[in-house]
């Protein structure tokens, strides 16, 4: 496939300008390539949403130092995961200094600037920036092969040897290229997220944090009869409390996302946290939630999948992870276009090294270890039964119930396993997935 | 903030629980964020097609609350605050009901704190 028979514009076309893209764009200008990339919004950043928090670390290698420039809101030096029931709330809470100086851990940042930030960082490599501009649908040649996009502007279309497509969760370019088989409501979950202004040091006090320490919170049994998840996390004078919603299910249940959030607002156990937070910005965003199960073809003639557009979104229990997904494909694409196009092999075959890439990293790693998780954490279970189950068997061992003396552990388990409706052979099952997953 | 002018929708309360949570009504939390809007649709919905349906789950689903049941059992939708999350063409059950695309480059929603 080294005759190209189109004349190209650029060697490498990104579609998207979120991280996944802008990091294609970067690796693939700062090897000599000529790129752009394509953004629909004003700016980078500016159709993006997220549930709080970054984890930077691939960027070590790309941009040296990151965190001295990069526009984060607060470090993640607190992170807690909650257990909530109507009336309970059970929380494992942990800190630790070390995420608080470089290299850190996690940061909260707000995605227009983030994103905004990095897609800087692609145009100072070399990589052309193109904003207000949606990318319609492939040009393909006559054996099919991708080589380029038709855009919204007038004479929009542009040629290239390979075009990268991060264009996010909806990502029409990999379903035009056939290489998602299906898409169902079922793997997706929605998430709602409102932005609150509060005092920076009322804030810190809420969370008890100081200077740019912050804190996530990721909740289960906070989503009434949808299944689902629920976060709190802590921007510099702003704090962010949200959904996340499992499609199938939002519908059903005949629940709208702002009325759930109402309600884990109203939760004796995040009411004092986020009282007289006055909404800036009420946000709403697709998640590909179902990891390995969901994921396309990445790879085809002249095209490379990264992102959410690939469905690199890591929403495991504990784990919940997209930007360094997005961020790692959007590297290793960018990576395997230099290496092709340096090859002249634009094709399929010459485009390889891409899914070798991602197979031998955290990026499928973590996916295939985790694999079963996604599942898991949102089946009727764990998201309806356990929580109430646990917040009681944990309410008893702490209950003084005097005269009467403390039953034992064990004893409460089984009552509350029974009381709860949960079958021992589905509570082993449930614990060994768990095991199998985490361990 | 937002380039929304005159708000002429009504969303009244249907069959839905109120669009009245947290001390403020629906229209406000929607201006809280910008949209900058493009006079073309980007979704196009064939009421026709939702005369039918049972489920009717975009009612619900829809983050920004944009499809309003008729009273002719058919569904009306304005693009004009919409996220461009895609929710709806995902729950949406019934072939052709939901045209969906993205709106002209530099329009629709610009997130700015989220």
């Amino acid at each position: 496939m080294t005759d190209e028979t189109t004349a190209t514009d650029v060697d490498v076309i990104v579609v998207g300008g979120g991280p996944a893209g802008s990091c294609a764009a970067l690796v693939a200008a700062r090897a000599g390539l000529s790129v752009v990339l394509l953004e629909r919004g004003p700016f980078p950043g500016s159709k993006n949403m997220y549930g709080g928090v970054v984890y930077p670390r691939i960027l070590d290698e790309l941009i040296p130092n990151w965190w001295e420039e990069a526009p984060i809101q607060r470090w993640v030096t607190r992170r807690s995961t909650m257990l909530l029931t109507d009336t309970q709330a059970l929380t494992v809470d942990f800190r630790a200094e070390a995420w608080g100086k470089p290299p850190y851990n996690g940061a909260t940042a707000f995605r227009p600037d983030f994103d905004n930030w990095l897609a800087g960082h692609a145009q100072a490599a070399g990589a052309q920036l193109i904003t207000s501009t949606t990318a319609t649908g492939l040009l393909r040649d006559n054996t099919g092969k991708v080589v380029g996009v038709r855009t919204d502007r007038p004479d929009g279309d542009l040629h290239a040897h390979v075009v990268i497509a991060c264009d996010g969760v909806n990502s029409f370019l990999s379903k035009e290229a056939g290489l998602y088989e299906h898409t169902d409501a079922k793997h997706f979950t929605l998430g709602v997220k409102e932005t609150l202004a509060l005092p920076k040091d009322v804030i810190d006090e809420r969370f008890g944090v100081r200077g740019r320490e912050g804190v996530d919170i990721e909740i289960i049994g906070a989503t009434g009869g949808v299944n689902g998840g629920g976060f709190l996390y802590t921007n510099l004078d702003t704090i962010a409390v949200g959904v996340v919603l499992k499609l199938n299910k939002l519908g059903s249940q005949q629940q709208r996302p702002e009325q759930i959030i109402a309600s884990l607002k109203q939760h004796s156990a995040i009411a004092p946290l986020v009282q007289d937070g006055e909404l800036k910005e009420y946000s709403a965003h697709l998640i590909p939630e179902a990891g390995l199960k969901m994921m396309p073809k990445m790879t085809t003639d002249g095209m490379l999948v990264a992102g959410d557009a690939a469905a690199l979104c890591l929403a495991a229990g504990i784990w919940l992870e997209g930007v360094n997904f997005a961020m790692a494909s959007g590297m290793y694409a960018g990576e395997t276009a230099v290496e092709a196009v340096r090859a002249g092999d634009t094709s399929a075959g010459g485009l390889a090294g891409y899914q070798r890439r991602l197979s031998d990293t955290f990026v499928l790693r973590d996916h295939r270890k985790l694999r079963r998780a996604p599942e898991l954490v949102l089946s009727d279970r764990v998201q309806h039964l356990y929580p109430g189950m646990v917040a009681n068997v944990v309410e008893r061992m702490f209950r003084v119930d005097n005269p009467t003396p403390k039953p034992g552990v064990r004893r409460i388990l089984n009552q509350e396993r029974k009381r709860a409706g949960v079958r021992r052979r589905d509570l082993l099952r449930d614990g060994w997935t768990g095991f199998r997953s985490f361990g | 903030m937002t380039d929304h002018s005159g708000d002429t929708r009504s969303h009244p309360a249907q069959i839905l629980a109120p669009n009245e949570w947290g001390g403020m009504s629906f229209q406000e939390r929607m201006a809280t964020a910008e949209f900058r809007i493009h006079h073309q649709a980007h979704i196009v919905v064939d009421g026709s097609v939702c005369e039918g349906c049972s489920t009717r789950e975009c009612i619900v689903a829809c983050p920004a609350n944009l499809f309003i049941p008729t009273s002719d059992g058919g569904i009306v939708f304005n693009h004009e605050q919409c996220f461009e999350c895609g929710t709806c063409y995902l729950v949406c059950n019934n072939e052709g009901a939901i045209s969906w695309n993205y709106p002209e480059g530099g329009h629709g929603v610009v997130f700015r704190r989220t």
